[in-house]
Parts: C-alpha cells; structure tokens; sequence
C-alpha cells in the first residue's frame, strides 16, 4: 500500500516537473527512428540506377588533346558518340545542342581537363539535349555558370571540380531526370549547386563550401538530396518557391543524411538576387516549398538557426506573385543530429522567438502559416515556431531509394503520318499554297513533279537546288530526319486542297 | 489568295473605282462596298481543317514535350498550349473586322491601325495613338503567337484573347467605341450581317459583342511565326544560324546575359511580370504597370515579358517605347541595375537585372540573334477592301510607315 503510493507520488512529481519545465506542455513522444513505418507519401518510382538510359551500341570516340577545340569535337559528333577530353587546358564554351553525348575528362594521375574561362567566358558548358554526360572536368574563372542545362532531360554530371566560377557551379534547368553527384563545388556567387524548375533529381555525394548557397532545390518537384557535405557556405541546402518564376511549385522533396555545418559565411551574392537575403549561418531553408521530409542530417554550428522553415512574407525583398502559394506546408522533420545551431542568430529570428519566451540556441525556427507539418522526437531540438507540428505517422524514408525514373524520360512519340502532317502545315504551307505561287511553286506543280515518286521529293527538300529563276532558294530541311522527310513528302503528295 | 470573292464584274469596277478613291482621300469617310462578301472555307497556313469544321494548329514544336506542360525550356522544347479550333469562316471574319475602322467610334481607326502586319503587327511608334489623336501610355505589343499567351497586356490585366479584345474597342483612349454604337454601326454595314450568319450559324443572335470578340480572337489566333532561322537551329539544322548568331544565342542564354531566364524558348517569353526599370520618356512620370493590377507596390513598373519573336520588326522597344533601336534595348541590361531609375525612387527590380558587363561586341551579336527570330512566311493576306469600305491602311508590302 504504501509502495503503490510512493509509486503513484513519484510519477506525478516527475511529470509536474516536465510539464512546469517545457514551453510545450506536453509530454515527450520519443520514437524510435530504427524500423517503424516509411513515408509513403512521395514519388513512386521503380528502382533504377542512374539517370542516362544505357546505350544498347557504343558510338565513336573522339579524342580531344590540348590546343584542340572541344566544340570541334562536338560539332563532329553523333548521338551516341563520346568525347574523351585529355588533360590540360581548354579556354572555351562548349554547348551540346544534340542528344546522347557523353562528354568525358579524363584524368591521369590527378591531372584534369581544366576548362578556363580566364575571367572573360560566361559559361563552361551549355546543353540543350537529352541523354548527356558531363564528368571529370574542373571548370574555373567563368563568369556565368560552371555547367548549365537548359531542358535536357535524363543528365548525369559527375566528379566535376569546379572551383571560383562566376554565378552557379551546376545549373540543370527545365529538365527532367537528372542525377548529380561526386561533385566538389566552392566559391560559387550564388548556389554551388542548383536544380531550378526540374522534376525527378537526385543530388548525392557532392562537396559544396565557400559559397552563398550550397545546395538549391528551387521551383522543382521530386528530389532527393542526400550523403552530401555543405559546410562554410551562407546557407547549406535550400528548399525554395521563388515567386515569379513561370512554374510555380516546389513538392516532394528528401534532404537527408547531409552534413550541414558552419554555414556561416558572410552573404556575397550579387545585390538584388534572391540568394542575398539569405542570412549567414543558416544550416538548410525551406521557404514556401511542400512536403518537404529533413531526415538523418547532421547540423551544426550555424549561427542563426539549423533549419529554418518560412513563408514568403518572411523574405521581403522578393517579388508578388498571386500565382505563387507563399507558404511551406507539409514540412516533415525526422530524426537529425543538431547542435549548437542559432548561437548568434539575426534580430528577426530573436524576435519571432521572445513570442514564444524562448531565448538562447536555435535549431529550428518556422515562421508564418503551415499546414499538416509532422515532427518526431521535438524534445531534441531547440525549436520556435513548431506549436502546431503533430506527430509524424512515420519515422524514415527507407522504403524510398530515388525519385529518378526507370529507363530515363521517354520523349513524345508521334506517329510518321501524323509527323508528316505537322511537317507540311508547320513549314512547308509557309511557302507553297495548293494553287499558286506563295513564295515557292505550288503544290500541284510539285505533285505533277514528283507524282508516285516521294522518295524523290524527300530527297530533294533534304538537299534541295535552284530550280527556277525568279523563285527564292528553298532553305534545306535536313533537320527533319528521313523518316519525317519521307513522310511530309507523302502527305504532300496526297493533299487536295 | 483571296480570301473573299466579289461576285459580279459591276461591283468589282465598282469596288475598283472605290478603292482608287479610298488611296486617293485615304481618312475620307467613302461608302460601303458593293458586293458579297464570301468568307474563307479553308483554314490559314499552318492550320488543319478537322471534321468539326475547326481549324487546329500545327507545327513542329507538337514533336516535344515541355517539363509540367508549360511550353518553357530549350531548344526541343514544347510550345505553351495554344488557342484554336476557330472555324475559317471566323477567322476570316475577324480578319475583314480586323481591318475595319467602322469598329472605331470615329470610323477611322482599325486594330491595324495600331497592329499593322507590316510593322510586325505592332505601329512603329513608342506610344500609340488612339481616338481624337490621343496619345497612350504604353507601346503596342505585337499580336504574332498570341495563340500562345495566357496573359495580356503590358500590365498583365488580361486572361484571354476575347478579354483582351474588349480593352481597345471600348477604351476612350483607344478605339472610344460603346457596345451599342459598334453593333449600330456593323448592322448599318450591308455586308457585316450576313457575314457573322457565316461564321456563326448557330448563333441565335449572330451580329452580338461576343461574336465580333470571338472572331477578333480567331483572326488573332493564326498568327503564327514559327519558321525562323533560329527554328530550323532548334529542330537540328546546325547551320541555320551564322557564326554571329549562333555566338549570339551562346550569349543570350548565357548565365551572364541570362536573357533566356525570361525571355524563354521556344516562345521567347515566359509569360510573367518583371520589373526591369527602364526609363520613361522624357517628362513623363512613372508607369506603375502591373502594381495596380494586382493591387501590389512591389509590381511597381512591372510589365510583361514580352515574346521576342518578330522583335526586329517592332522597333521601338519597351512598355513605352524608350529605345529606338534593339541594340540600344540590349544595351540597357548592361549599364547597371537600376542605373536608370531616379534617385529616391525605389523598385523591387528583378533578380536578373544585374550587372552583367556584356562587351560591345557581345551587344553586337545579341542583336544579330535577335533577328534570327523574324519569320513573317504565315503572314495573312490584308484585304484589299473591308466591308464598311473605309480601309485606311496599305496592302502594299513596301508601306506601312503611313500612318
């Protein structure tokens, strides 16, 4: 009797004293992150490996040595094709404006492929194709970007050095299915690496420091940042919607398993970019993007805060944009290892905190509205901000490997005749009208030219000759291939009005 | 090609003799044109006539994708979805309408006026002119590719052809028309009645506000200019562009210059609102722009990004027509952000105007790029006659400069 009471007594003074010494009034949840339910809620995607869908036949093998052009190199190429660069250096911009090219440095005893913009080229590489592979370069002293992607899809750019080079390190854009990974990025103006407006990435194993931003996921959905070390930047990794910026979302992203530590660098981006209102010392941000899961991180020493969680009115030197949700909602925090984050925060994040009579350390702060954000284990942290974060229904990601997609982004298959269709009323109707002469010959004059006979007219509008006189020269058509060509001759020769 | 047929020989010598009177006396109020007009059965260039009677754009872009099916990207890249399923009839419609004053409270200005086809469909003036000679605030856009735009006007107030198309008819400052005085003056026109039956048969009430905004619209909608050199660039044809444009190019989408990041292919436009800070002319004050509609002060002076396509025919440049020159236009992105915004004014300038320190010769080759994007080859036919007979505007191919 007296033992059950002594019981019943202890159990009531450990939980007054737990309850009187938290601001959450609640009594700790701790949950094992071992096991336990996966999150379920992201991409599904197949198990695949890589981002550039394997090629069934090895094209050619271009060789470029020191004094050659790597331009040359790619004019040259087919798709298919590789182009081994030696090492030494190579002061240009190269720009891939076809597909399934694997552009390769080769390295020999530590000696890379330097590509030197000598403080006067803007960008080392540009691609506009699908199916390329950019590895092994070092790229310095560019003006613009290091490595630069403008809508290619399925990319891999690997185990590039990249060292004080002008605005961004690596820069996929509008592209879908891009793996990123063993790259050691620093001194970089604005993000050493950054994913903007792309779906399905992958970003792993890379180095960024001496930077104002390591590692950005802007405006993209379906990424995974994950095994890389971000340290000695402005701020480690971001998760951002930036307003005004035509697609207009950020979901779905992992950042876990990081290293994040002494970002605390002065900011020196450029007057007016978004990045210059990131304060230093900020482990990872997440403004206004959804569904975002931190898991498995290590953070630490940054001086205003671990993570910080915002809504667009937080950062007022960005743009209005109706279209653009300004807040983050869904931001899932799992198990991360934090410490001694916040230890000299900025006067916006003191204030936000006084609110709650919380003073000292910060490990993470959210500020503005959220819906439906989860956290586990929050008796860990120093946190501001996360009254209204539940509990999370699980406790990892294991069950998810990539968001990339299993044999690549599939272009859009369009049937020849349809082909063929498009062909004729897209360029050929510019030109030649059914009766009569438009700026070329008519189309009944070319269908009594070449009547049963379309190999010869797709022969011809792949290369074609001066015929008459007083008739402008036809531009060749060549960049439609033989297939498209045949088959816009055969819709040619059967239109009838 | 002629879109539209004079019946008999009288009204042909007739409508001859009426147009040699209209070059002659070319703001004289003449009489309506004798004769039928019949409107186009077929669709314009570029268009398929599928089986519901409605004409479907086609063109070579239809091969790719875009990432979120936003029409924004490189190269292979997907257009923005587009408007059509117009009917020919409609589009033909909208084109005599297009070109007739009678649309005007005064009878003497038609959208051409200020959208002249030989002028990239623009006027070549820095601020247009509208009703009684005023003088507007702001430049007019091109109209080549509106199929594409989801957005309209300088300011961004517009969602859709048929809501843009109601801003100049009925604007004091443009057209100065009301509702009930345009359809008095399209009935009072003998051809416009039995033409709208055409275009719009199963219309209870055909010669209505809607109908004439949607023919504008159709007319509007096949404006396509897709072919330029830098197409054929785009779709694989790697010497379509010359040594300077290509260089051009490289340093359009450059992170330097970075005008792609707005100006985005394959449209040259992506469609939002920057605020870029150019100057306004001379004594004029600040144009606000998209602040007021959107009720927001950091939109102050924020405009559209517009399509560069055709931009070499549309001289001059910006939301008010600062630059004469595309050279002078570039040029503006070099000198500094915010050099030209007066001190003591502040602007929440885009995060892409920066200071970018482009060579002169680098100037020089974005320009030579920017005329890599003129394909004029789907250019309608300007009727040679519209229905009132009041036609103001030249259908020869040198002029244009009349106005």
């Amino acid at each position: 009797m007296n033992n059950k009471f002594k019981v019943v007594f202890a159990i009531v003074i450990f939980a007054g004293g737990w309850i009187f010494g938290s601001s959450n009034n609640v009594a700790p949840v701790i949950t094992s992150s071992v096991g336990g339910a996966s999150y379920e809620g992201g991409f599904q995607s197949e198990v695949t490996v890589g981002a550039v869908p394997h090629r069934s036949a090895a094209g050619s093998i271009h060789i470029v040595s020191p004094g050659d052009s790597i331009q040359a190199a790619v004019e040259a190429a087919q798709p298919g094709d590789t182009i081994q660069v030696m090492p030494g250096t190579y002061s240009e911009t190269v720009y891939i404006d076809k597909d399934d090219i694997h552009l390769v440095g080769v390295i020999q005893n530590g000696a890379r492929a330097t590509l030197d913009g000598l403080g006067k080229l803007n960008d080392a590489i540009l691609y506009s194709g699908n199916n390329i592979i950019i590895e092994n370069f070092r790229i310095t002293q560019y003006k613009g970007n290091g490595i630069m992607g403008q809508a290619g899809n399925n990319f891999e750019i690997r185990n590039n050095i990249i060292v004080d080079t002008g605005i961004y390190g690596i820069f996929p854009q509008l592209g879908t299915n891009g793996l990123v990974e063993h790259n050691v990025v620093s001194g970089i103006e604005d993000a050493a690496i950054y994913i903007g407006m792309s779906d399905n990435i992958h970003v792993a194993y890379n180095e960024v420091f001496d930077s104002v931003a390591g590692i950005e996921i802007e405006n993209s959905r379906h990424a995974i940042v994950e095994h890389n070390n971000a340290h000695h930047n402005t701020g480690g990794i971001l998760a951002f919607v930036t307003p005004g910026l035509p697609i207009k979302t950020t979901e779905d992203v992992i950042i876990r398993n990081n290293f994040v530590s002494n970002n605390n660098t002065p900011n020196f981006g450029a007057p007016g970019s978004i990045v210059s209102g990131i304060p230093a010392g900020t482990g990872i941000l997440v403004m206004a993007a959804d569904d975002v899961i931190i898991e498995g991180n290590i953070i630490t020493n940054n001086k205003t805060a671990g993570i910080i969680i915002n809504d667009h009115s937080f950062a007022p030197t960005i743009t209005m944009d109706v279209q653009s949700d300004p807040n983050a909602d869904r931001t899932m925090i799992l198990d991360n290892v934090m410490l001694n984050n916040g230890y000299d925060t900025i006067p916006e994040v003191v204030a936000v905190a006084l609110t709650e009579l919380h003073t000292g350390l910060v490990d993470i702060v959210h500020v503005g509205p959220s819906n439906g954000s989860c956290i586990i284990n929050r008796h860990r942290y120093r946190t501001v901000g996360i009254g209204d974060y539940r509990e999370c229904g699980f406790t990892n990601t294991d069950s998810i490997d990539s968001y990339l997609l299993a044999g690549g982004a599939q272009p859009r298959v369009i049937a020849p005749a349809e082909r063929g269709e498009i062909a004729y009323l897209g360029v050929c109707a510019g030109c030649h009208s059914y009766t009569g002469r438009l700026i070329g010959p008519s189309v009944q004059v070319i269908q009594a030219m070449y009547a049963g006979n379309p190999q010869g007219l797709a022969t011809y509008i792949n290369a074609p000759i001066k015929k008459r006189e007083n008739f402008p020269e036809m531009p060749a058509q060549n960049y439609l291939d033989p297939e498209t060509q045949l088959a816009v001759a055969k819709y040619m020769l059967q239109v009838s009005n | 090609m002629m879109r539209y047929i004079i019946n008999n020989k009288a009204s042909r010598n007739a409508f001859s003799c009426i147009f040699a009177t209209l070059i002659a006396l070319s703001f004289t109020p003449v009489q309506s044109a004798e004769g039928t007009f019949t409107l186009a059965d077929k669709c314009p260039a570029s268009f398929a006539l599928d089986n519901n009677n409605q004409c479907r754009l086609r063109n070579l872009y239809q091969l790719y994708d875009s990432l979120q099916d936003r029409g924004l990207g490189g190269l292979k890249t997907a257009l923005p979805e587009h408007r059509d399923g117009f009917s020919p009839q409609q589009i033909d419609l909208g084109r005599l309408l297009f070109f007739d004053p009678v649309l005007s409270a005064d009878k003497n200005l038609s959208c051409a006026n200020c959208h002249n086809p030989k002028l990239g469909f623009s006027d070549g003036m820095d601020r247009s002119v509208g009703a009684r000679g005023q003088v507007s605030q702001r430049s007019a856009p091109t109209l080549w590719n509106s199929a594409f735009l989801k957005v309209f006007f300088w300011d961004a107030r517009a969602h859709s052809l048929e809501e843009q198309a109601i801003g100049p008819l009925f604007s004091d400052k443009e057209m100065a028309n009301t509702p009930e005085q345009l359809l008095a003056n399209l009935n009072e026109v003998e051809a416009y009645p039995e033409l709208f039956e055409q275009a719009f048969p199963d219309s209870q009430d055909t010669l209505a506000i809607d109908n004439i905004v949607t023919a504008l619209s159709a007319f509007q909608s096949s404006l396509i200019s897709l072919n330029s050199a830098y197409d054929r660039y785009a779709h694989g044809d790697a010497k379509a562009l010359s040594p300077h444009e290509l260089e051009g190019l490289n340093v359009f989408r450059s992170f330097v210059a970075r005008c792609s990041q707005c100006h985005t292919p394959p449209l040259f436009t992506n469609q939002q609102v920057a605020v870029i800070g150019t100057p306004e002319p001379t004594g004029l004050p600040r144009d606000i722009g998209a602040a007021e509609t959107f009720n927001a002060k950091r939109l102050t002076g924020g405009f559209k990004v517009p399509t560069l396509r055709n931009i070499a025919r549309t001289a001059p440049y910006m939301h008010s027509g600062r630059f004469a020159t595309l050279r002078e236009a570039a040029e503006f992105y070099t000198k500094g952000r915010g050099h030209a915004v007066p001190e003591g004014e502040e602007l929440l300038l885009h995060w892409h105007i920066s200071d970018p320190k482009l060579t002169d010769t680098e100037l020089d080759r974005l320009v030579d790029f920017m005329g890599a994007l003129s394909d004029e080859s789907f250019m309608p036919e300007t009727p040679s006659q519209v229905p009132s007979g009041l036609l103001n505007i030249s259908t020869s191919l040198s002029a244009g400069l009349e106005k």
